[in-house]
């Protein structure tokens, strides 16, 4: 069943029905190792119940393919031990230090508690963190957590990780230094995958995929979707390609 | 007085909460019918700052006056001439959306039917789920819902508090289509948002962190003002060029900006000698050109400059 034997993602007609509402259409594509691809759709393009399925949280109703080298369709709970995930909305527990929430993670991950330890360390000695471990987090700056939040999304070293939204409403600088340490990741192997709302963050992908009403409508790197789309930037293709939506809005 | 002839005035305008300076002694003021952008992050004070000019809550230290009103002795002529759209969505959930208008309306002591053309190029857009309850609505309708409401008492000012969070791209692109024609109906706004690509929208933007206000000018104002050689730079290995960069001559940083990093060189940068550079490191394949500033060029660079930041 593999269709692409590196690749981190492969799905065939991934496809997800409620009832008889297809809010995933048949969809299919594969994410080698090391590539940043974002993952695009306007509110309602089923986006989220996609990632659900790609994340193991969800079985689809029809179609083929695996996550992190297992079965999408048999295997949730291997994926889930097998990714790394993080998003805006939720990260880290704000009433636990810093420590302990890697503690927290890498046991859910089940990692022994002198590992959790080691990798502890050499996470908060790169971010230069280390006198904030027995911080509490909720009383951390915005920026620092989301980078506190994807060193723990990688203490389990997962080889693809999610990032769900994952920088909105930071400053230009905590966000580049976000997106530095993205590329530092992608650089050494990582694969990444990425929600946006925010074209600008599409520009930091190799390629990335358009889904409307369900479908894919576009994949390919942001440089060849605008020479294709005559768009001066990936806001425009986007909206090129969203404006005949008909969920959503 | 000078001050009826603003919209906004203010003036050393300060709120603590505890130890910390949510507003930090702002001064600023906005023309009326101008769209006026609060441009920045999370944690920078806006929501605080909109609280105080909408008499939510009272300053510390300063003044502010609003069409001509003060914000501590006008409160009930500047709330009956204002609207306001807070950054949560804080209409009533279990209220349907038409419920939900007639109720703002009858707060201003109006009737829908009374100023139903100014909401209708947005409402009609909703209009068929108006008996849908607000909390059952998508993201881009409950933003036009909320913008009725706000505008159902026909103010002559607008404050949006980030109203276009969490919204796709082409909602988003609506919403400021919505805001112009506005505008051109005399309406003056105060918007903020997070992101440095709505920036170009607003006739002048205040770009603001931590408490204050780094710069005021328009978008095209801000791009010429810029002063420092910027250019583009990529190459394959596109990692690795941004630590190999920053330790070059004449470089005074390096920074990603989507498919390639912002370089910004000092007086005496050499493009060609970089080049030559980079290509004896083994960088054959880079690319290398002079670019105009953005607005996140321009606030990283007032970042840079605000010693408090």
């Amino acid at each position: 069943m593999t269709h692409c034997n590196d690749c981190l993602i492969s799905v065939r007609d991934l496809t997800k029905k409620f009832g008889d509402f297809t809010a995933v259409d048949h969809i299919s594509f594969d994410v080698g190792p090391g590539e940043i691809f974002g993952f695009l759709g306007a509110n309602g393009a089923g986006k989220t119940t996609a990632m659900r399925m790609l994340c193991g949280l969800s079985y689809p109703t029809s179609g083929t393919g695996q996550v992190a080298g297992y079965d999408i369709n048999r295997q949730g709970e291997r994926i889930k031990a097998h990714i790394g995930y993080m998003s805006q909305k939720f990260s880290l527990y704000e009433d636990l230090t810093v420590f302990e929430n890697m503690r927290l993670y890498g046991g859910i991950y089940g990692l022994r508690r002198k590992e959790v330890e080691e990798r502890a360390d050499a996470i908060l000695r790169r971010l230069d963190f280390l006198e904030e471990r027995n911080t509490l987090v909720g009383s951390l700056p915005l920026g620092w957590k989301q980078k506190l939040a994807f060193s723990v999304a990688t203490l389990h070293r997962p080889k693809i990780i999610f990032l769900d939204e994952p920088t909105g409403g930071v400053d230009p600088i905590t966000r580049r230094q976000f997106w530095e340490m993205i590329g530092g990741a992608a650089a050494g192997g990582t694969t990444l995958f990425v929600t946006t709302h925010y074209m600008d963050e599409a520009e930091y992908c190799g390629r990335v995929s358009v889904m409307v009403d369900g479908r894919i409508m576009a994949l390919d790197s942001p440089a060849r979707l605008k020479k294709m789309y005559g768009a001066a930037s990936m806001d425009e293709v986007f909206r090129l390609l969203a404006r005949g939506a008909e969920r959503g809005g | 007085m000078s001050t009826t002839d603003r919209a906004i005035v203010v003036r050393g305008l300060t709120k603590r909460y505890g130890k910390q300076l949510a507003v930090d002694h702002l001064s600023f003021e906005v023309e009326h019918g101008e769209i006026f952008g609060l441009i920045g992050p999370d944690g920078a004070g806006k929501t605080t700052l909109f609280h105080m000019l909408t008499t939510l809550t009272t300053p510390d230290e300063g003044t502010a006056s609003i069409l001509g009103k003060d914000i501590l002795k006008d409160i009930r002529a500047i709330r009956s001439s204002v609207g306001y759209m807070p950054g949560r969505f804080s209409l009533y959930q279990d209220l349907s959306a038409r419920e939900n208008l007639q109720f703002f309306a009858a707060l201003f002591r109006t009737t829908v039917e009374e100023n139903y053309d100014l909401v209708a190029p947005i409402y009609s857009q909703i209009e068929k789920f108006q008996d849908r309850k607000a909390g059952h609505l998508s993201g881009g309708m409950k933003q036009k819902l909320a913008l009725s409401c706000a505008l159902i008492h026909r103010p002559s000012m607008l404050f949006l508090d980030e109203p276009t969070t969490g919204v796709d791209a082409v909602s988003r692109g609506e919403f400021w289509e919505m805001l112009q024609r506005l505008k051109e109906q005399g309406i003056t706004i105060l918007v903020s948002t997070p992101y440095m690509d709505e920036a170009s929208l607003c006739d002048r933007i205040a770009l603001y962190n931590k408490g204050r206000i780094l710069g005021i000018d328009t978008p095209e104002g801000f791009r010429r003002g810029y002063d420092a050689p910027l250019y583009a730079v990529s190459a394959e290995r596109m990692y690795e060029l941004l630590n190999v960069t920053r330790g070059m001559p004449g470089v005074r940083e390096c920074y990603t900006a989507g498919s390639v990093h912002h370089l910004v060189g000092t007086a005496d940068f050499r493009p060609e000698e970089y080049s030559e550079a980079l290509a004896a490191r083994g960088f054959s394949d880079l690319v290398i050109r002079p670019i105009e500033a953005d607005v996140e060029d321009v606030f990283i660079k007032l970042m840079h400059n605000d010693p408090l930041q």
